[in-house]
């Protein structure tokens, strides 16, 4: 019997607002152990929460990017547990009534787009950190996340492979980049991701018994977690045995997952809707302004590249992959006009230069504008391509632009025919017995004639121009 | 020179104005009547020298010509209010050291007007009990009777007020815990609409039907305390965006044409016949102020002890969460696994009406009881407030009605029976849920010597017209001028 993957995703998105999402105590991350707590944080006696209106915002700006309905009645409500991290030993989050629902995904793995479904976008806050120290045996608490907005958004068990599950993983972090509503760092724990995962017979409609795999923590261990788990869930199935129902977590070095602490399972939460919190309206207005200044989606972006621009859906999706990648690359078009070119010179050699200095791009020391003039100054010939390119690692160390690179090291190239011509005729006349040879058939001699014509030019000379100079003053010889 | 602890407020207004007195001297006779009365067990903690300090500051404010209605005015407050820097238990033992770093709005606010903070008040353990016997500091003493309890939960708050020990109080009222204590001590207390005034940086019980409010033994003094901690705060997300009118001038007002409503549901067999009477007179005295009596009907009465018993238990079992010896407060000692210290460190720390409504509320919002409790209880709630929207637009423009069922009752009488207990706030308890403005002033003196109340219940936002009310009933009788005699410790 052959088995299908069901793959559901769960991901929560820690918003960067600066404030935590029901106080106005800092929401940054890092900071010494306990640095942004205030009342409400500590879950003080008497201490109140009120909801941060930008959270809410934030949450309707990806609720639209992914095509969900917004609810305009918005409850929070309390979801308890104890747990030293968790202050008030309840969460506030959202139950029953997500503000986002209904809505999908749309990204390609190569050349096929695929579309995953959203069950619900909702908003709660984050809890804390428990940090045991092995040195004292003390388990330490540390409050600086507590309270800081998270979106959790959940798929519809759409995904049918662990690259499918990453490529959907990919785009949310692409979504919630380009929204600007989370920096989607992984390893900073902003983008946390838990999987649901189970194996059904090929056509049948009913789910299998599904396993959750709980904070995989990179795109990485997303895939690595869930294809150790389908061979596992595959054994088995066809070893005839039931998959039980639990809650992992994926041991990265062992690349093996293994049941959590049953105590850390859910039990029964107690929901009920928070009294201290008046519903949040979300007015028809909101949504239509916060529509109105939703930033391009990398979709949008993406098609208009192929249509408009000719280039490839790979290099697209290159050029898409973050907001800043797309912006600069538009100024270099509208700087040089050669769509082509600039995908080129900016996925390849620009990419490069930035990835080789581990730099971002909002760290680039080459402005957009003048690596469209570098385009420019190739495209009218006035340097050479081989000279652009030694032309671009200066601009990169230096930071100086192109015209003033060419210029101070006087790299224009020689592109008037009569002066090529000339210096062609003076190493022909100097060089009789190779030119015979040539004029023979001897065509390996014509490199011959451009490695002198090149260095007589101290390499200054319109290579293309040279090569078909040559020729042209050959043939003159060979009829004259 | 006459006993300055038991002038109005605004007859030490104007003896602090004139400097027939200082506020020194003004809070140096609270404190010694407080360390006097001790035996009654109002206060959990006197702030002598924090009282003593700010007396001095606003000594040299009065001499520099300030004034303002509560400048100089000595307080108490009931110790579930957050106050920066002094003790706040909520009488429970799981906060019995705890100290906030901050105070609660309502605190800024009475600073700001200029108040003088005497000390924290005795209470029911985290506002819940109807009699002030829960509490880790020892039952609060009625100043009528020492044997009978002040009413609870703000038992303290009220009995500092009866017996002079502060001119002014707050408490907090989610089932009746100002009115009725007010009733029992002979003094007047306002709980205001839901959402008047700021929860922020009081111990949360209840929190929809929680709400700060003033006891002081006229209704001037009354109003007075009301318009200090009345209006919104942004941290308080509950708190309204309304205006708050000036509640003095609704002091003194014609009630003449003014319809009173008698909630029927309201004399049934139970009520004792000293309430039913003392209230059959307050309605005969408005009248001959030319009030128009008109019977209304508040068909969900009965539902209401049973609704609150449903509410109130859940939103506490959550409130109470925190209280689990991690950040602060009571921490079971030993080396203990997490679970352990949870549940060591709660069942010391919280006394056992607290942990039975802990009980309650979890076990009412657990799979498979919460739509047939929780849900159920919502829904009657909302029943229960539409009776009063009915009432208020169709008939009346206030409801009277007794403050409690019963005459104050002795220590220990009903300890044993926590539903007779409950039973207590039955006249009270439609008011929180609807969250309607409610007051108790006295009407009357019972053949035992006792106090009792008469309840003023308001439309929303209308707390002018209890004003309006309260005072001129207040200028009809003399009941707010009858006081304990001191009590020999």
């Amino acid at each position: 019997m052959e088995f299908e993957t069901v793959i559901g995703l769960e991901v929560h998105v820690q918003l960067s607002t600066k404030s935590k999402i029901f106080c106005n105590a800092s929401a940054a991350y890092g900071g010494e152990p306990n640095e942004y707590i205030d009342p409400v944080t500590l879950g003080l006696p008497g201490a109140l929460p009120v909801t941060n209106r930008r959270a809410v915002e934030f949450a309707i700006m990806l609720g639209l990017a992914t095509h969900c309905e917004i609810r305009r009645f918005n409850r929070f409500a309390r979801k308890h547990y104890f747990y030293p991290d968790l202050p008030k030993g309840y969460q506030i989050s959202q139950f029953d009534e997500p503000i986002c629902e209904r809505g999908h995904v749309d990204f390609y793995m190569g050349e096929t787009k695929r579309t995953v479904g959203l069950k619900r976008i909702h908003m709660e806050e984050d809890a804390g950190k428990n940090i045991h120290d092995s040195r004292t045996a003390a388990s330490l608490v540390d409050l600086n996340r507590a309270g800081v907005p998270l979106l959790e958004i959940v798929s519809e068990p759409e995904i049918r492979s662990p690259a499918e599950a990453a490529a959907y993983l990919r785009a949310v972090r692409q979504l919630v980049r380009y929204l600007e509503v989370s920096d989607g760092n992984m390893e900073e724990g902003s983008l946390r991701c838990d999987a649901n995962i189970s194996l059904r017979p090929v056509g049948e409609l009913k789910f299998g018994t599904r396993t959750e795999i709980k904070n995989l923590n990179s795109f990485k261990f997303v895939e690595r977690a869930l294809e150790y788990e389908i061979a596992r869930q595959y054994a088995i199935l066809k070893a005839g045995n039931q998959v039980v129902q639990q809650t992992l977590l994926f041991d990265s070095e062992a690349g093996t997952t293994r049941p959590m602490r049953s105590k850390e399972e859910s039990a029964d939460y107690r929901y009920f809707p928070d009294p201290d919190l008046p519903p949040v309206i979300v007015e028809e207005s909101w949504v239509h302004d916060v529509k109105g200044r939703l930033p391009r989606l990398p979709a949008e972006w993406a098609n208009e590249l192929v249509s408009e621009h000719g280039l490839s859906l790979y290099d697209a999706t290159v050029l898409t992959a973050e907001r800043a990648f797309v912006e600069y690359y538009h100024q270099v078009v509208a700087a040089c006009g050669n769509s082509k070119a600039a995908c080129n010179w900016v996925t390849s050699e620009f990419f490069g230069a930035l990835n080789k200095a581990g730099l971002d791009l909002s760290q680039t020391p080459v402005k957009a504008v003048d690596l469209g003039e570098l385009i420019k100054l190739v495209d009218d010939e006035t340097i050479s391509g081989k000279m652009a390119k030694s032309v671009f690692e200066e601009m990169f160390a230096t930071s100086k632009p192109p015209s003033t690179i060419v210029q101070e090291k006087g790299l224009k190239q020689l592109s008037n025919d009569d002066d090529i011509l000339a210096v062609i005729r003076k190493e022909f006349d100097s060089n009789p017995g190779q030119l015979a040879g040539y004029l023979g058939g001897n065509d390996r001699l014509h490199g011959f004639f451009v490695g002198l014509v090149m260095k007589a030019t101290g390499g200054s000379a319109n290579p293309k121009k040279v090569n078909d100079l040559i020729r042209q003053e050959a043939t003159a010889r060979k009829s004259a | 020179m006459t006993d300055i602890t038991s002038l109005s407020v605004t007859e030490m207004r104007a003896g602090l104005d004139s400097k027939e007195f200082s506020c020194v001297e003004l809070t140096k006779a609270f404190l010694d009547k407080a360390d006097s009365a001790s035996s009654l067990n109002c206060f959990t903690e006197l702030c002598v020298e924090g009282a003593q300090q700010s007396a001095q500051e606003i000594d040299s404010l009065l001499k520099q010509g300030k004034s303002s209605p509560l400048l100089g005015i000595p307080v108490g407050i009931k110790d579930v209010i957050c106050t920066k820097g002094v003790r706040t238990t909520a009488a429970s033992a799981i906060l019995k050291n705890f100290i906030p770093p901050y105070d609660a709005t309502v605190v800024r606010r009475l600073k700001t007007a200029g108040t003088v903070t005497l000390g924290k008040l005795n209470m029911d353990e985290f506002a819940m009990g109807s009699s002030n016997e829960n509490s880790i500091f020892g039952p609060v003493k009625n100043p009528w009777n020492p044997a009978y309890v002040p009413g609870g939960s703000s038992g303290g708050s009220a009995a500092a007020v009866a017996a002079g020990l502060c001119p002014i109080s707050l408490g907090t009222d989610t089932g009746g815990s100002i009115r009725q204590p007010a009733s029992f001590c002979g003094i007047t207390g306002l709980k205001p609409t839901y959402g008047r005034v700021s929860r922020y940086g009081v111990i949360a019980y209840a929190s929809s039907l929680d709400q700060v409010g003033g006891f002081a033994r006229n209704v001037h003094d009354c109003a007075l305390i009301t318009q200090a901690i009345c209006g919104r705060d942004p941290n308080d997300a509950t708190s309204a965006n309304i205006d708050v009118p000036d509640f003095t001038k609704a002091l003194g007002k014609d009630i003449k044409g003014l319809r009173v409503g008698i909630p029927k549901e309201y004399f049934v067999s139970g009520l004792d016949p000293e309430v039913s009477a003392a209230l059959k007179n307050a309605i005969s005295v408005l009248e001959g102020l030319g009030a128009v009596a008109v019977e209304v009907s508040l068909p969900h009465t009965d539902a209401a002890v049973a609704v609150y018993y449903i509410l109130a238990p859940a939103e506490a079992s959550s409130n109470l969460a925190r209280y689990d010896g991690i950040r602060y407060g009571h921490r079971a000692s030993g080396q203990l696994d997490l679970k352990t210290l949870y549940a060591k460190s709660r069942s010391e720390g919280f006394g056992r009406e607290v942990q039975r409504r802990i009980l309650v509320g979890t076990y009412v919002l657990s799979a498979g009881y919460y739509d047939a409790f929780y849900i159920k209880a919502q829904k009657v709630r909302t029943l229960i407030k539409r009776d009063f929207e009915n009432a208020f637009a169709q008939h009346c423009d206030v409801i009277v009605a007794p403050t409690a069922p019963n005459l104050p009752f002795k220590i220990g009488e009903k300890l044993s029976d926590p539903l007779q207990m409950y039973l207590n706030d039955i006249f009270t308890i439609p008011v929180n849920l609807a969250g309607l403005p409610g007051m108790s002033v006295p009407c009357g003196i019972s053949a035992s010597g006792l106090p009792l109340g008469l309840q003023l219940i308001g439309k929303p936002w209308d707390e002018e017209t209890l004003f309006t009310v309260a005072s001129a009933y207040e200028g009809a009788t003399d009941w707010h001028t009858k006081r304990p005699t001191p009590q020999r410790a």
